[in-house]
């Protein structure tokens, strides 16, 4: 897709308003016309019963019309307004009285009554006109009678409609408007949680979505659910797969390095000793790098299910002190641990177990003969395990991304290592919901604390 | 078009006769400078006192006023719409007729009383019942009527006295007698009955209340019917010989109306006069007995006040008008 996004709220809204403008607009016209023809027909209503009330009037008396208008016939005629009032009489096409431009040529008995609107005096009038057949001998009279009105009246009413009409439409659109802003910012309100609760989640988080959604969400929810599952299954498929892996090509490989030790002890060739040292060198390596692939893989595992149990910080270094000064003394290095007391935490000791290694190990690699590894365990202000020693330390413009996985620092070539052991503390620091930091020694040498 | 309607409806007023202007006197302001042309079917004496408090507000105005009958008023302007700018008239079916074909402007800034304006453009300033007026000498040692019905009893109790001494307004010649005689017809049978006892009397006709009140005052005449109270009260040399009754039955009472002509080229000076008549700020205090009451000044609940509505056009029918005038001078004229 490209352009720019649009906005589901801003279409629904501008629909919902758009619409009621229609209505709002449809209901005023609606309304002014009903009105129109309403009040046009009232008009129409009294001008016919002047007319028949003049028509009702007339007699013929000596074969002479006698036309005794009634007071009512005009008296009717009165408006709010004070609409002129203008009427013509005639006798077949003779005009009698009244206003001789208001008389008509053709005259038509029998019709009911005539209604139109026409200019008169330079104003316009509604006139209307009946014409009838007064018995007379030797034959009937046919006579006709117009009477016409201005519309001021007429005018002033439909002002005042259109006027209370446009306010309640207008009213009626507001209300509309605020309504669809209120209907689409509820409407999309779920849509807009899901969104959130799915953002806050951890990296690692890949559980399906649980919470109720609406039926129209439904699709969408479920194809997400689908879509992480078979993500996480993926994941712990191809971990299963690594760990699985690193500890096939582990065992081969210890006995194969078992192998090669024996035979360096009966070649007494020196290139062929170098061959072989090398050979061991690299199984070494190989060895570490799937312990450490294994080590991954279950503190992956370990992360996604963490199960806590209360530990002593403490206690668990010490183990590992005590598992790793052998180690260290071989390679003419002083390993240390230092603590007030017992360090109590929520945790589980197999990870911390696990990163602490990774980093005294880190430490053991990277330091020079007769230097000094030191595990300092403080509980305050937060518990911390700081592993330090006097190697070369880490390069000062990689800092940040050491611990991304299988990268290792610019001064590591030359040591055997897979690039996990930073990872790996990392992962551990943070399914405990703390992290790891990674600084120089002011008097050289590598400081790596991991904040639980 | 409109003037067609003229042509047709001035033509009776011009058969009985032409139509002329009865008197003119001009009113100076101060400092005038606009003329402004009036048209009125009041005495010049008996309006001046308006027009000169108008003036003193408005000095830069000159009045220019004419007087004709009511009748004679609409003739003058169908003839010549642009020589004048105000039209009073007490005739208020001739004057609303006007407005209703269009020759009046309408004053949108201007409110009167409730009920006395038509269209913003015919204003009533005035309320002025018509009155039986009564020559007090005739009816000594009688009882005085109070209403149509013992005036009616008292003419046939004594007819061979009130023989010849009794008038009215001959609705023929006066406009504002006709439109007494017509809303008295249109509110009672009474009137009709009345009018037969004063054809059988030999009633008088007059053109106008002023000639009646003088003949009541000689004793010329015993009643008039249908007179402006209000000017028989005004002079003093016949307050004191007339009695003025304003019947109990019903009171056809009459707003004096102005408008101002659409043809006008004085807006602003016509408006002001208007403003001013409707306001009754010409209704001083020290003038007891000035026979224009203001509108304010009457309770209109008492009076059978004649509304301002297009019905007033009825009477105006030609055919309408044929059958009343036939009716009437069958009952009057012998």
């Amino acid at each position: 897709m490209t352009g720019r996004p649009w906005s589901l709220r801003r279409r629904l809204t501008l629909t919902l308003i758009g619409g009621a403008a229609v209505l709002a607009i449809l209901f005023y016209l609606v309304v002014r016309t009903y009105a129109q023809q309403i009040a046009q027909q009232s008009q129409d209503r009294i001008l016919e019963a002047s007319v028949t009330s003049l028509l009702d009037a007339a007699v013929v008396r000596d074969g002479q019309i006698e036309l005794d208008v009634p007071y009512a016939a005009f008296s009717m005629l009165d408006t709010a307004a004070d609409d002129r009032v203008f009427y013509a009489i005639q006798q077949g096409n003779e005009f009698l009285s009244g206003y001789d431009g208001l008389a008509l040529d053709d005259a038509d008995p029998g019709a009911g009554p005539i209604f139109a609107t026409r200019a008169f005096q330079g104003t316009q009038v509604r006139v209307a006109r009946l014409t009838r057949n007064l018995p007379a001998s030797p034959r009937p009279v046919l006579l006709t009678v117009s009477v016409a009105q201005t519309r001021d009246s007429l005018a002033g009413t439909l002002w005042t409609i259109s006027v209370n009409a446009a306010v309640f439409g207008a009213a009626f659109f507001l209300l509309a408007a605020g309504m669809a802003l209120w209907t689409s910012a509820s409407t999309l309100r779920p849509l807009g949680q899901i969104a959130a609760s799915v953002a806050r989640r951890g990296p690692g988080d890949l559980r399906p979505v649980i919470r109720p959604v609406p039926l129209e969400l439904s699709p969408l929810v479920a194809s997400f659910n689908s879509l992480m599952t078979r993500l996480s299954h993926s994941l712990t498929q191809s971990e299963t797969f690594i760990a699985e892996a690193a500890h096939r090509v582990r065992t081969p490989l210890a006995t194969v390095r078992s192998h090669a030790e024996a035979t360096l002890m009966r070649v007494d060739k020196d290139e062929n000793r170098q061959a072989l040292r090398s050979m061991i060198r690299a199984i070494d390596e190989s060895s570490r790098a799937a312990g450490q692939l294994l080590d991954h893989a279950m503190v992956t595992f370990r992360s996604d299910q963490l199960e806590t149990q209360d530990v002593d910080l403490v206690t668990i270094c010490s183990e590992i002190v005590d598992r790793l000064t052998p180690v260290a003394e071989m390679m003419d290095l002083e390993l240390g641990l230092q603590s007030d007391g017992p360090v109590p935490v929520r945790a589980d000791p197999i990870l911390i177990q696990n990163a602490v290694r990774n980093l005294v190990d880190n430490a053991l690699k990277y330091s020079a003969a007769e230097g000094a590894i030191q595990i300092t365990v403080t509980a305050r202000p937060s518990p911390t395990i700081t592993v330090t020693d006097q190697g070369i330390g880490f390069p000062q413009t990689e800092m940040a991304s050491l611990s991304q996985r299988f990268q290792r620092g610019d001064n590591a070539k030359g040591t055997v290592g897979s690039g996990l052991g930073l990872t790996i503390a990392k992962d551990v620091a943070e399914a405990h919901g703390g992290r790891l930091e990674l600084r120089n020694m002011e008097a050289g040498g590598a400081c790596a604390i991991l904040h639980l | 078009m409109r003037n067609l309607a003229f042509v047709i409806f001035g033509l009776w007023a011009g058969l009985v006769h032409a139509a002329e202007l009865e008197d003119r006197r001009l009113f100076e302001g101060a400092a005038g400078q606009v003329t402004l042309r009036v048209l009125s079917s009041t005495d010049t004496d008996i309006f001046a006192p308006i027009l000169d408090g108008f003036l003193e507000r408005n000095p830069t105005i000159d009045i220019d006023y004419a007087v004709a009958g009511s009748a004679d008023i609409v003739t003058l302007i169908s003839d010549c719409p642009d020589c004048f700018d105000v039209v009073i008239s007490s005739a208020m079916d001739l004057q609303l007729k006007l407005a209703n074909d269009g020759l009046a402007r309408r004053l949108p800034g201007l409110n009167g009383a409730p009920g006395s304006q038509w269209r913003q453009s015919l204003f009533g300033f005035t309320l002025e019942p018509a009155t039986v007026v009564l020559n007090r000498e005739a009816f000594a040692g009688r009882d005085v009527p109070e209403t149509r019905q013992e005036l009616i009893e008292a003419l046939r109790a004594d007819p061979e006295h009130f023989r010849g001494k009794l008038g009215t307004y001959d609705v023929r010649l006066s406009g504002l007698g006709y439109l007494f005689a017509t809303q008295d017809a249109r509110t009672s049978e009474t009137y009709w009955r009345l009018m037969e006892v004063f054809g059988n009397l030999d009633a008088q006709l007059y053109c106008c209340s002023g000639d009646m009140i003088d003949d009541l005052a000689r004793g010329d005449l015993f009643v008039a019917y249908n007179v402006l109270g209000s000017y028989a009260s005004s002079r003093p040399e016949t307050r004191d010989k007339v009695a003025i009754i304003t019947p109990r039955d019903f009171a056809t009472t009459m707003m004096r109306t102005v408008l101002v002509l659409d043809s006008t080229t004085r807006e602003a000076a016509a408006t002001a006069l208007v403003g001013h008549l409707i306001s009754g700020a010409w209704t001083a205090q020290d003038r007891p007995g000035y026979p224009l009451p203001s509108i304010g000044a009457a309770d209109p609940s008492l009076l059978n006040v004649v509304s301002l509505e297009p019905g007033l056009l009825v009477y105006l029918d030609r055919l309408k008008r044929q059958l009343f005038l036939g009716a009437w001078s069958s009952a009057l004229v012998r």
